[in-house]
């Protein structure tokens, strides 16, 4: 192949540039630009008034602060308590159905994606009213069993579960149409050999599905985790990290310090040490959970 | 191709193993599934029944599974405020994000997947690497960008820094790199300009990827609660959600003018998503794959 001129080769690389910079432009300025922003203004001490160079001041303030540490305990504590669940439950959901009807398979995917789709502020005050002390409903079933009603958002014993039930219902609806459509995608033969050697369906699970879904599940538990670390219009608009911190989470010290406090710098401090954890997290999940994978 | 012969096979040898082993431990688990799907329909039915029930049956202390009486007084009391135009501020701030991510990233993936030049790789990984990054950690820097602007409280502050995001680019680019080669070349040969294959040839031809993301853009937007939050001060430029979180400030237990908010504010999205399921279900599984 004869080489072309530099000249010749720019005007043929042009066309590729073009087309790329619209979606280039909205992209270096709000995202790219705004990141390293917000990591220089992380080591300012950045508020109303001031603007001073802080070293690793914030962060250091951060690992001290117990409300910051208690936020970020209940940030691991929402994922591990919803990641397990999300999984286990939509695994099983789509086991049972992905063969059914394109009916069947339709309906509940819409049943269990519903709560994602409306709107999250919706979801948060409809669960306030089931939650409710007084005239909510799962207060007055379990009355109506002749118990006492119990403050479920209000009570350091059961505020933090209550909140991962909802997560855990805003959760489920993108892992169960995932794993509807990876289990679609095996291949029919596989399940017809190990039916005709008679395998249990315990076993057809384990060396079937399980090892041919094993990406989809890396993909599934990755997502919900970094969902799970973002949790925040729940509690903003449920019990406002309360009781005592119980249901605080990361996004949320950073929203109260950034727009209460107006403490810039140490709220961006939070957002650093969140982008650090979820980017570790993702990487040691796909390093330990992909070497599994070969096929 | 034989192939039709060979499936039904294997439908009657599953239904077949169906009716051998699972009866009881299957209808188990439908009865599971079934009971999962009630308790995630109720808080729906509970919102949409508590919308219309009078002040007295929502503080009574029996419990109501059914209304016995019903009465259109929390709408009256939704409608005092103006939630047309929030309802109106959503609309715009979803359709004015969801068109614009589509033709950029619909350009920009058909960049990424079907043009040679330097760097290509780099900046495709750049776009993906982005995407892993919680977007909340953008919130301080972008909150003192648009204040600094002038963009507080302004559609362009809601739309715009939406449109950055890269999920789009990527989604596109896993579709567009479907696209056969051969007939964008024809294209070149019989000399379409670079504009018309992309917007005769490429755009019809990734629609469908492109639906997949409208939609999903369009929840996004809708349901993006946290930068409106923050960027929106003033009640008439409140979005729909973030009016009724308003109200949920304002009046924390008047749950029948709450949940009139919360039924008006979740019931586009829901007509949204099932008239096009389909196309919700595609730009989930688009996503998915790996490039």
């Amino acid at each position: 192949m004869k080489k072309k001129s530099l000249q010749v080769r720019i005007r043929e690389w042009l066309p590729g540039y073009m087309f790329l910079l619209p979606a280039m432009f909205f992209f270096i300025l709000f995202v790219v630009y705004p990141m390293i922003k917000g990591i220089i203004i992380s080591f300012y001490n950045y508020t109303a008034t001031s603007y001073e160079f802080n070293g690793l001041g914030n962060f250091i303030f951060l690992l001290k602060d117990e409300v910051f540490i208690k936020s970020l305990q209940n940030t691991i504590l929402f994922v591990i308590g919803n990641v397990p669940l999300v999984l286990i439950f939509s695994l099983f959901v789509s086991i049972v159905i992905y063969n059914k009807s394109e009916f069947t398979r339709s309906f509940f995917r819409a049943v269990f994606y519903l709560p994602a789709v409306s709107s999250i502020v919706t979801i948060s005050i409809v669960w306030k009213w089931i939650y409710s002390p007084r005239g909510g409903i799962l207060n007055k079933i379990i009355e109506s069993f002749g118990a006492q009603p119990i403050n479920w958002l209000g009570d350091e014993r059961y505020a933090l579960t209550a909140m991962i039930i909802i997560l855990f219902t805003l959760s489920v609806g993108q892992p169960i149409i995932l794993y509807i459509a990876a289990l679609g995608n095996i291949p029919k033969d596989y399940i017809e050999v190990a039916d005709l050697d008679g395998a249990t369906a315990w076993q057809k699970f384990t060396n079937i599905y399980w090892p041919l879904i094993l990406p989809t599940t890396l993909y599934i538990v990755i997502i919900t985790t970094i969902n799970s670390f973002q949790t925040f219009a729940i509690v903003q608009l449920l019990t406002g990290g309360g009781p005592f911190y119980r249901t605080s989470t990361i996004l949320f010290s950073l929203y109260k310090s950034a727009f209460e406090l107006q403490n810039y710098g140490l709220a961006s401090a939070m957002g650093v040490i969140l982008s650090v954890i979820v980017v570790i997290i993702s990487v040691i999940q796909y390093k330990y959970l992909s070497t599994d994978v070969e096929y | 191709m034989g192939k039709a012969k060979v499936s039904t096979r294997i439908d009657e040898v599953q239904v077949v193993g169906q009716k051998k082993g699972v009866s009881v431990g299957y209808v188990v688990a439908v009865i599971v599934i079934c009971l999962f799907a009630a308790f995630f329909l109720f808080p729906f039915y509970w919102m949409i029944t508590g919308s219309f029930k009078p002040m007295a049956s929502i503080t009574a202390s029996s419990l109501e599974i059914f209304p016995s009486t019903l009465s259109i007084m929390n709408w009256e009391k939704l409608f005092k405020y103006p939630a047309f135009k929030w309802l109106f501020n959503s609309m715009f701030t979803a359709f004015g994000t969801m068109v614009l991510v589509c033709l950029t990233s619909a350009m920009a993936g058909y960049s990424l997947a079907k043009k040679q030049y330097p760097g290509r790789e780099a900046l495709f990984w750049l776009f993906v690497g982005m995407m892993t990054l919680p977007r909340q950690v953008l919130l301080v820097p972008l909150f003192t960008m648009v204040s600094k602007w002038d963009w507080l409280d302004s559609y362009q502050g809601l739309i715009f820094p939406a449109v950055g995001w890269p999920f789009g680019v990527f989604l596109m680019k896993q579709f567009s790199q479907t696209l056969p080669t051969e007939l964008l070349e024809a294209a070149k040969i019989d000399g379409c300009s670079e504009f018309r294959t992309f917007w005769d040839i490429v755009l019809p031809l990734v629609k469908p990827g492109m639906g997949a993301l409208a939609i999903f853009t369009f929840m996004t937007s809708w349901n993006d609660y946290f930068w409106q939050l923050v960027l929106i001060q003033s009640t008439p430029m409140k979005t729909l959600p973030l009016g009724v979180a308003g109200l949920q400030m304002e009046w924390g237990t008047d749950y029948g003018l709450l949940m009139a908010g919360g039924t008006a504010s979740s019931l586009p999205m829901i007509v949204v998503f099932l008239a096009f399921q389909k196309y919700f279900t595609k730009g989930i599984t688009l996503g998915a794959v790996k490039g």
